[in-house]
């Protein structure tokens, strides 16, 4: 690669030829403001608060596509600069809805946060926008046009998704960003991942909120309410707290919610363990059977609607299992109330996901109901912050019982090649006693599409694991073209799987440009995994206390009734 | 807005779709097909945004972007009788805006729409060369000037009657 020398700020910085001012920038560790660029998602230029004085150049450029050249000489701390970029933000706010106080992205906005930077006045062009309705017809998102800045980084993170169902609209002062024909989302084949939401820098996006809902049932009295948390929030929560990326605050967590009232708090780890058990047999009996293949993973709620609008002639191949989220509310309406004499009608379960698009799932008709409330990590943070807890000093709480331990194979359910890992650990050793490896390597870390040949049983089988709808799109092309050839298949919507979902805490784009967010998130998981007393799901002691107290057996009558499901086409217009 | 039921015929469908497969995989498609299947219809209806949408493999969202984007692109059909008011300087500073406005509240569409029944179809344009005649309005290409409001009317009801 051939480097260029140019000066920033009479700083000398090498930078690799075709990259851009601000990557040069980053490397001299000199900050330039961004607003609608965001690492993976865009790189457009079109918002301007990063423009730079740079040689050579005619007036001002936009550093996050402005490539350097040999000899160029960069000043990013001009009084030109620094006027410009303030009148900007004013003019961005003119037409911003300055309802900060109670928004929800009050404090982690980047408007905001440039506004103070830049010491902006909210009010020098006036106030102007107009005042657009709420769009909360979703299961998962809501959108508030009028704190839009037109960014179009949730535009550029559907598209990414090949989903597209978002789009700039109109023109000058009638432009917004919404669905075409003033469509609501929920009339869209939009599939509920919330990457716009994690990709807004202010609040005009963000999930439905149950927060009300749960707090109504905390203190009903003829409720009992149950937590359970999704393998990725441990790794996640602590951000809400300023707790560094990566960090695993588990005890703090199951500490934190039993202290939001009178609530028992469960790990869903162990539905993940009991999905593996159904999915492994799953595999086992379609491979056995000349059942059809490939199969592709279900818990991921996000993937199976996307499978419903655009790939419909594939819901044979995608397994019956429900999500971990369904098969855990299932349980604890049937097995969990009849064990504890409780009416399933006043037990009210709550699931804490890192994902929007559960909150949808929560209401499709065919998974009967079980579950009354899915909330975000998010949601869950600001549950705790209202009540006061210390989550910095609360001390550490384990989870209830009978639901408490799971395996390391549950835990990695949250980051991508987690479940295709954790049902190969099983299946190999359903099928071929203890010999098979743990740890299957080939198909951990962030990049977007996975493949590996493993030996499973005696037989050698090809897997895939593809992470964004647009690298799963890619693979089931291959499928159907024929170029490709795969028993099992895990999707997951969200690009890094679980910890990287849309329900997750917003990350300050200075964080989110530096960092692999989604390598760091993950790496908490794969270190729990590693230090669990059992590695894979069919040890989990609860799993197997479930099936043989309730279930019987993986498949069997009862297995099928509660935790299997099926799926149904939908329109793509 | 007013709702108009889309009449494509077969004949119009099969030439959307030999522009689409003529087309398809280049890269900036989507805007000489659009301009093509403008001129098919006459306009851009939702069916055929839809049709285009599938045909180049290109999102809904951005086939609408684009329509709604250009002026030169329109969602709405034109009518059996054009309505078209000036707005141009002379004829805005003699109240051609209430000129608009009771043609507007006469056929009870906005300004760019058309009636539920094809019939007309109201525009706007910046000066016609006759502002000795402001306000004028156009109606299928003939001139009416030195218009007052309730002269509206009685024109719209000349062109109704046939």
């Amino acid at each position: 690669m051939s480097m260029v020398n140019l000066k920033i700020n009479g700083i000398p910085v090498q930078a690799e030829a075709g990259s851009t001012i601000l990557q040069a920038a980053e490397k001299a560790n000199i900050r330039i403001p961004t607003l609608c660029y965001l690492k993976d998602v865009q790189c457009v230029g079109s918002c301007r608060m990063c423009l730079v004085e740079a040689t050579g150049a005619r007036g001002l450029v936009a550093a996050c596509v402005y490539p350097v050249s040999e000899g160029m000489e960069v000043f990013t701390n001009t009084p030109k600069v620094r006027k410009s970029r303030k009148t900007t933000v004013e003019l961005i706010l003119s037409t911003h809805k300055k309802k900060c106080l109670s928004c929800v992205r009050s404090m982690n906005c980047e408007l905001q946060k440039l506004a103070l930077e830049y010491n902006a006045d909210e009010d020098r062009f006036g106030t102007d926008y107009a005042a657009k309705p709420i769009d909360d017809l979703s299961e998962s998102v809501v959108r508030d046009n009028s704190k839009c800045v037109m960014c179009t980084r949730c535009v550029a993170a559907c598209e990414h998704q090949t989903v597209g169902v978002i789009g700039p609209k109109n023109r000058g002062y009638a432009k917004e960003i919404g669905s075409p024909y003033d469509m609501p989302l929920a009339h869209t084949s939009c599939v509920n991942c919330g990457q716009c939401i994690v990709a807004c820098p202010v609040g005009a996006l963000y999930e439905k909120s149950s927060v009300a809902d749960v707090w109504g049932a905390i203190v009903d009295p003829a409720k009992q309410v149950v937590f359970f948390t999704a393998p990725s929030i441990k790794a996640t929560l602590g951000e809400a707290f300023g707790f560094p990326v990566g960090s695993n605050v588990e005890g703090k967590m199951v500490a934190a919610i039993k202290q939001l009232g009178n609530v028992k708090c469960f790990n869903m780890d162990i539905t993940a363990d009991l999905t593996i058990m159904e999915e492994a047999h799953e595999l086992i009996q379609r491979l056995m059977t000349g059942g059809t293949i490939p199969m592709f993973t279900s818990c991921c709620p996000g993937w199976v609607k996307f499978a419903e609008h655009y790939y419909p002639e594939l819901l044979p191949n995608l397994s019956t299992c429900k999500s971990p989220q369904e098969m855990f509310s299932a349980v604890l309406k049937t097995y969990y109330c009849q064990k504890n004499g409780i009416a399933p009608e006043n037990l009210y379960v709550v699931s804490v996901i890192p994902c929007t698009a559960k909150k949808f799932e929560i209401r499709r008709e065919e998974l009967g109901g079980y579950t009354d409330a899915a909330i975000t990590t998010r949601e869950l943070a600001r549950m705790i912050k209202e009540a006061g807890v210390d989550f910095a000093n609360i001390p550490e709480a384990e989870y209830d019982m009978p639901f408490g331990e799971a395996s390391g194979a549950g835990v990695i359910f949250g980051a991508t090649g987690g479940v295709m890992e954790a049902a190969l650990r099983t299946a190999s050793r359903l099928l071929g006693g203890e010999g098979h490896p743990i740890e299957f390597k080939e198909i951990r870390g962030t990049q977007g599409i996975k493949e590996a040949e493993y030996n499973v049983g005696g037989g050698k089988i090809n897997v895939a694991v593809a992470n964004g709808l647009g690298n799963a799109r890619k693979v089931i092309e291959q499928i159907k073209s024929g170029e490709k050839n795969y028993a099992f298949v895990e999707i997951m919507a969200c690009p890094g799987g679980c910890v990287n979902g849309g329900g997750q805490p917003y990350v300050r784009d200075e964080v989110r440009n530096s960092v692999d967010l989604k390598a760091l998130r993950a790496s908490a998981l794969y270190k729990q995994d590693e230090n669990s007393k059992y590695r894979c799901s069919h040890e989990t002691p609860a799993v197997n206390v479930l099936y043989k107290e309730f279930l019987v057996k993986p498949l069997g009558q009862k297995a099928h009734a509660l935790l299997h499901t099926t799926y149904h086409q939908r329109d793509k217009y | 807005m007013s709702q108009i039921a889309f009449e494509g015929t077969e004949e119009q469908a099969a030439r959307l779709a030999a522009c689409i497969s003529e087309h398809r995989g280049e890269k900036g498609a989507l805007m000489p097909v659009l301009h093509e299947a403008q001129d098919i219809y006459g306009y851009l209806p939702p069916e055929v945004q839809t049709v285009i949408a599938e045909g180049l493999n290109v999102p809904l969202a951005e086939v609408y972007g684009v329509a709604t984007f250009y002026s030169r692109f329109t969602l709405m059909p034109k009518g059996k009788h054009q309505i078209s008011v000036c707005l141009g300087t002379a004829c805005y500073v003699k109240g051609s805006d209430k000129i608009l406005e009771e043609v507007e509240k006469t056929l009870k569409i906005s300004c760019g729409e058309c009636t539920s029944d094809r019939e007309f179809s109201i525009d706007s344009c910046r000066c016609v060369g006759a502002c000795g005649l402001a306000p004028v309005m156009i109606v299928d290409g003939e001139v009416y000037g030195k218009l007052t409001e309730k002269d509206v009317k009685t024109i719209l009801n000349k062109y109704a009657e046939n």
